[in-house]
């Protein structure tokens, strides 16, 4: 897939001879050809340490007895896996890992999915001779708020240790005392504190790791799983989605190397307590009497729609206003875009609330890969705090600047979560932003651009070859997002800059892509590009650009939407502007609420129309780097809640138009037809592309891995568990898989061999071309400073006031209160101690906050996170400002 | 009767003037730092190469392995290299090392300078065990007077050549006297070997190419320099040659250290009156361990007792190492399995928990061997130290052993049992069956 060419020799395993690649360890060489080689400690993703010794085998020529997981395959090397010697060795080590463990699988989460057991019935001499005491300890200790530690349990194979280290950088646990009383322990009085603390659990080969949220919930014969992707941000790792009694009980990593290799964040790991929530609204509500009462879906259908005639008829397509959809499917997104633009005829529609960047950039940028921070010649992180918005991403920065070399420039107001691991550190005030980047940019051109810093980070990418990668996102909802693409310009110039476009809310790229964003059509298509096409397929499309979120609002506040709807957006709490929100929302005559609970946004809805989420409806999704890829239903809701794309067919039916659309997979088959980027991406390709399809697929016709047809996931498979293993019925081959039918003949053997090769082959059509930005850098004025200011940064952190961090019991102690972080000489300007409330103005509004000295926050700047707990930042940001200025004050 | 004596090189300052051999007026006035000064005149890599592969040095820190193939395997052209001594005598009855630290540091300070000098490496590390306080007080000194008297620091002695040297203190754990361990711990990682390959002399102390050498192969060197590789290997017999420091321990008249020439025989060390003098009270030689804890054991018999100090003839023959130089003696008033067990508990203590069969099969050993030598032990029970111990060392009685663990400290942990195994089955498992010993009780 790296399009690398890998040398391979020839070793022979019990007999078999088989080609492997060139250096692979053993283990690793032998299980893809078949073999099994008993293990605990080796783990694919992580360096061999070889301290379980259940991997022994006998090498010819080789004294004693090797591990195969230390040993790197060589030509002509002949292994022994079955001999009785090794299998003397299995059986010792297997009897020697059970001296001290407690057996105590009947209340042991383990207990059925353990590797423990399923090697010892395997492998292990099937009785025990000791009958000492065994070590005990207090179990289960809790090493964070998350994982339990059952040191009993454990038989030391450092998966966890090494994983904390070398994977997350967080290395929170360590081997305590030695010998017979080898633990694992945390260091006193600071837990296991990670963002991915739960990949620990999942990789355990026993039950000495357990999850809080998972524990005595199922036994693993219970569960029934499917392959998905969790949309907790936007990276869409790979996952398998387990229930119980039609309860959502866990989600494991699934390998899948170009997105996750197979690790998950605690956030999105654990996040799906909160689909089972008690505030869920489980039936469609009306107003009536000024309040909202549970009614039947045609009732509630019926109202939607005769609000939406009213308002058309009031003012036009234009008083009609869709804002959101970045939490659906793609499916959601098309026919909602479908109904909106093509029905309804508005192109007041904006998936984005203000707090992302401009459809324009995002669709319009050079894209990279997830994979290509492994290979490019440098990374550069704009603004955005990856570690806290898209934390598995942050996994695979980090590995590539530790392990792999890569140098990563961080660009960015205050230290972020990949500062540790950066070649070089540019800091800029807000506001400042685009000149910083400009002198890096003509650094990197090689121009000298005078800013000594600037050089010297440039430099650390010379000699270099590859592209240059930019993870780019909006860093600081304070700032205006101009200042982004301002910044952004320069670096667009490069002519080997590719972008991954950080935005987190689970499906943006999606919707985006859809055409949920105003000047847009779904594929990639502006609307002017895109009109004649869609016309054709549709009828019918906005005549004119409209209104992004943030117009949106203004207009509403000012009583010129007629009809908005929240298609599971909430703008007060997401909106940077959080007063023109509510102004909004209230200036809207006639509000439609499409969502899973009620918010302060749509609390005063007209209708509220309740929807499937994540693990109860199917479909596909985009990520940041434009992969689609599958998700699927494995819960029903309760209660009668609709997709969002069926409400959309629904309502556009009350408008006498039928999409004649009955499930998902048509859906998805009508956005491969008719969205220009995914041309070829149809369901039946989707379900067969092991790592899903990177947009356009002509361009990246060779990273398409069909995938075996129909291979069920095991529930709690701790192994890397590989992706395309999907539940589905076999596709039938159309336009994209031309099979061949190679036949060979060995006359001296009689034998005939058919071999079926697949090639996939993207039929290209003649289709509106995708749009590209056009690099035009947006007016921006630097706005002049007040001395006694503090400028305002508030980025997002993974633990916040969100929905599912708030629905989700696990996470309540995670959600840190609201603290204004400054410098600390600011601090002793102010002149109060730490904790101590302070009272922080802007010119748009007021409010009391802790405040607390960080001497990663430069000077002048103020760091107030977004959305926590104790502090609405949205109150102080006027979203057409450029920057946000604070006065900050002691209380007296 | 034997009438075997000391031959002393590295013994011979400290005995010589036992008033001041620490301090560097004594050690210059017995010719401290002139095989440094004379190795400076000569070809660096010569001296590997020729001198001391000529005297035929092998490692005294157990393995025996020859230093002169040590220093060869650093692969050539890649810099820095470093130079660390393993200082961390931690074998039970092994205590010659200390003496050598305590009371000649500066003859172990030339030691360093010249196999520095000669494998062109700028930084030595000495990993001294954390107990010789002592020790490392009078090193310490002795480091700083060589840079007073310029045998350390930059452009030694107008050569061009500079050496530092750093001391790091152990924090208690036997396996960091296993080097890649003691590398770890170096570097301020959990002491626990690494996997090999990469041997530390490609790939060592930050992973850079390292020698690891031991205390006493590091004295002895200025004495090959001032004799010559040739006149060295004159002494001792076969390929064990030069003199070695025994450490003589338990029932003889004598315990201490003894430095004699390869070759002489265990009886000449036992009851030669120059050396450990004869056993207490004139009792028999029940079985005496002939090389450290680790070792095999071997008996009181002629067979065993007149076998010679040569490093390939008691391992070829009898399937024991002389390891570190350390020999405990027992009289037949010892209970073996006492022994055994008080060993295995050692072991089980000092196993560092990395490989599963030393860390789990270490304590079951030592829990069976505790029942057996405090009167309760079953019948079968040598079979099942047997059969647990083949887990951690496949074979048992194997010469070299094999291992299933990382290190050899697995296998060590497994001796006992072999040596129990192969010399005192019936005692034992008379024993087992009638829960007490059958030894006499002692009489002096």
């Amino acid at each position: 897939m790296t399009g690398l060419v890998t040398e391979l020799v020839s070793i022979t395993v019990d007999g078999k001879t088989v080609q492997v690649a060139k250096g692979e360890v053993l283990i690793k060489a032998a299980q893809e050809h078949g073999t099994y080689i008993p293990r605990f400690c080796w783990h694919e993703r992580m360096k061999p340490v070889g301290m379980c010794r259940m991997c022994l085998v006998q090498i010819e020529g080789v004294r004693g007895f090797p591990p195969a997981c230390t040993t790197p395959v060589a030509e002509g090397m002949v292994v022994n896996t079955l001999s009785d010697d090794v299998k003397n060795i299995q059986d010792g080590v297997l009897e020697l890992l059970l001296v001290n463990h407690p057996l105590d699988c009947p209340v042991c989460d383990r207990g059925g999915e353990c590797p423990l057991q399923d090697t010892t019935l395997a492998f292990g001499p099937g009785e025990s001779r000791f009958t000492e005491e065994k070590r005990h300890w207090e179990k289960p200790i809790a090493i964070s708020d998350l994982v339990l530690l059952d040191r009993e349990r454990c038989i030391q194979c450092a998966r966890c240790t090494r994983f904390a280290d070398e994977i997350a950088g967080d290395p929170l646990i360590t081997f305590n005392e030695r010998g017979g009383h080898t633990e694992i322990a945390t260091f006193p009085d600071e837990p296991f504190a990670s963002y991915f603390s739960g990949n620990t659990v999942q990789i355990c080969p026993v039950g000495a790791l357990t999850a809080k949220p998972y524990r005595f919930k199922a036994r693993p014969w219970d569960l029934s799983a499917v392959e998905t992707s969790c949309t907790t941000c936007a990276v869409h790792c790979r996952g398998a989605l387990e229930s119980s009694s039609n309860r959502l009980v866990r989600l494991l990593g699934v390998d899948s190397e170009p997105v996750n290799q197979g690790w998950l964040c605690d956030k999105g790991r654990y996040g799906y307590d909160a689909i089972h929530a008690d505030t869920r609204v489980r039936h469609p509500m009306v107003r009536r009497d000024g309040a909202l009462v549970a009614c039947t879906w045609p009732e509630a259908l019926d109202a939607a729609a005769e609000g939406l005639r009213n308002a058309l008829a009031a003012g036009g397509a234009s008083g009609i206003a869709v804002l959101g959809g970045a939490r659906g499917t793609n499916e959601d997104a098309y026919v909602w875009a479908r109904f909106a633009k093509g029905v309804l005829r508005t192109d007041n529609v904006d998936a984005q609330l203000g707090d992302g960047l401009p459809a324009d950039v995002v669709l319009g940028l050079a894209h990279a890969t997830i994979a290509d921070l492994d290979t490019a010649r440098g990374i550069v992180v704009l603004g955005v705090d990856v570690k806290e918005e898209l934390p598995v991403l942050y996994l695979r920065a980090r590995r590539a600047a530790v392990e792999l070399g890569v140098p990563l420039i961080e660009i960015s107001p205050t230290a972020t979560g990949l500062a540790p691991y950066a070649a070089a550190s540019l800091r800029y005030a807000p506001g400042e932003q685009a000149d910083v980047v400009a002198s890096f940019a003509a650094a990197l051109g090689g121009a000298a651009s005078g800013d000594a810093a600037a050089d010297t980070a440039a430099a650390a990418l010379a000699g270099r070859a590859g592209n240059v990668v930019v993870i780019v996102g909006r860093g600081n909802l304070a700032e205006h997002a101009d200042a982004t693409v301002a910044a952004l310009a320069p670096l667009a110039a490069l002519e080997d800059s590719r972008f991954l476009v950080a935005l987190r809310r689970a499906n943006v790229r999606g919707a985006l892509d859809l055409g949920l964003a105003p000047g847009f059509l779904p594929g990639r298509v502006s609307l002017e590009a895109g009109r004649e096409w869609f016309e054709e397929t549709w009828g019918a499309v906005p005549d004119e650009r409209g209104l992004d979120a943030l117009g949106i609002l203004a207009a509403a506040a000012k009583s010129r939407i007629s009809a908005l709807v929240l298609l599971g957006a909430d703008p007060i709490a997401d909106c940077p502007d959080a007063s023109l929100a509510a102004e909004g929302i209230a200036g809207a005559e006639f509000v439609i609420a499409v969502d899973t609970t009620i918010t302060d946004s749509n609390r005063g809805a007209d209708v509220f129309l309740p929807v499937t989420t994540w693990g109860e409806q199917d479909g596909t999704v985009t990520n940041l780097e434009g992969r689609v890829q599958r998700v699927a239903r494995k819960v029903s809701p309760d209660g009668t809640a609709m997709p969002d794309w069926r409400i959309a067919a629904e309502l556009a039916l009350r408008l006498r138009e039928d999409f004649d659309l009955a499930t998902a997979e048509e859906v998805t088959d009508e956005i491969a037809r008719g969205a220009p980027a995914f041309a070829g991406a149809d369901s039946a390709l989707l379900r067969r592309a092991r790592d899903g399809a990177v947009l356009p697929l002509a361009d990246h016709a060779d990273t398409l891995v069909l995938g075996p047809l129909s291979i069920p996931v095991t529930a709690g498979s701790w192994e890397p568990i590989l992706p395309g293993h999907v539940d589905g019925a076999v596709i039938a081959a159309e336009v994209e898989v031309e099979v061949e039918v190679e036949v060979a003949i060995d006359t001296a053997d009689e034998t005939v061999e058919v071999t079926l090769v697949e090639t996939v082959v993207v039929v290209e059509r003649e289709v509106p071309a995708l749009h590209q930005w056009s690099g035009a850098t947006p007016a921006t004025t630097r706005p002049g400073r007040d001395a006694y200011a503090l400028r305002l940064v508030s980025s997002r952190v993974l633990y916040d006031g969100g929905v599912t961090a708030a629905a989700t019991p696990s996470f309540g102690a995670l959600i840190r209160p609201a603290e204004l972080h400054v410098n600390p000489q600011d601090r002793d300007r102010i002149g109060v101690d730490d904790g101590v409330a302070v009272r922080v103005t802007s010119a748009r509004g007021q409010l009391d906050v802790p405040v607390r000295a960080d001497a990663t926050v430069p000077l002048g700047t103020a760091l107030l996170t977004w959305n926590l707990p104790g502090a609405s930042v949205g109150t102080l940001v006027d979203a057409t400002s450029a920057v946000t200025d604070l006065r900050v004050e002691s209380i007296r | 009767m034997s009438d075997a004596v000391e031959t002393r090189l590295i013994t011979a300052r400290l005995n010589a003037r036992p008033e001041d051999s620490w301090t560097i007026d004594g050690a210059l006035a017995s010719g401290a730092y002139n095989a440094f000064r004379q190795a400076l005149t000569m070809n660096a890599e010569d001296i590997g190469k020729e001198q001391v592969a000529a005297s035929g040095l092998r490692g005294r820190g157990g393995a025996g392995f020859p230093a002169a193939t040590k220093w060869s395997f650093l692969p050539p052209d890649s810099f820095p290299r470093y130079l660390v001594v393993n200082g961390d005598e931690g074998e039970p009855s092994t205590f010659k090392d200390r003496m050598l630290v305590e009371r000649d540091p500066h003859q172990l300070v030339e030691g360093i300078a010249i196999a520095a000098y000669s494998i062109g490496c700028h930084q030595a590390f000495v990993y001294l065990r954390g107990e010789f306080a002592l020790g490392y007080e009078r090193l310490m000194q002795a480091i700083k007077d060589a840079h007073a008297k310029g045998f350390l620091g930059t452009n030694i002695q107008d050569s061009g050549f500079d050496l530092e040297i750093v001391v790091h203190r152990g924090a208690g754990a036997y396996i960091c006297g296993e080097e890649t361990a003691l590398l770890e711990s170096l570097e301020g990682e959990r002491g626990m070997p690494r996997i090999r390959p990469p041997f530390p002399a490609i790939e060592g102390l930050y992973a850079k190419p390292t020698v690891i050498n031991n205390v006493e192969t590091l004295s002895t060197l200025p004495h090959i320099i001032t004799m010559g590789g040739a006149k060295y290997a004159e002494l001792g017999v076969n390929k064990s040659t030069g003199t070695r420091l025994f450490s003589v321990s338990g029932h003889v008249n004598r315990p201490g250290n003894y430095e004699v020439e390869l070759g002489i025989t265990f009886r000449d060390l036992i009851y030669s009156p120059e050396l450990a003098g004869g056993m207490r009270g004139d009792r028999p030689v029940k079985f005496f361990i002939p090389g450290g804890a680790s070792s095999q054991w071997l008996t009181g018999s002629d067979e065993h007792l007149d076998a010679p100090l040569d490093m390939d003839y008691v391992q070829q023959t009898f399937g024991v190492m002389l390891g570190s130089g350390a020999v405990m003696v027992y009289d037949d008033t010892t209970n073996p399995a006492l022994v055994a067990w008080r060993l295995a508990k050692f072991f089980a203590h000092e196993s560092c928990g990395k490989c599963t069969p030393c860390r789990e099969g270490a304590g079951w050993i030592e829990k069976v061997l505790y029942r057996i030598s405090h009167g309760d032990g079953r019948p079968n029970d040598l079979d099942l130290l047997f059969s647990v111990g083949d887990s951690i060392s496949p074979g048992v009685m194997n010469a070299p052993f094999v291992q299933t663990t990382i290190c050899p400290l697995g296998p060590s942990a497994v001796s006992g049992v072999a040596s129990l195994h192969k010399y005192f089955k019936e005692e034992v498992e008379a024993m087992c069956t009638n829960g007490h010993a059958s030894i006499p009780v002692t009489a002096s």
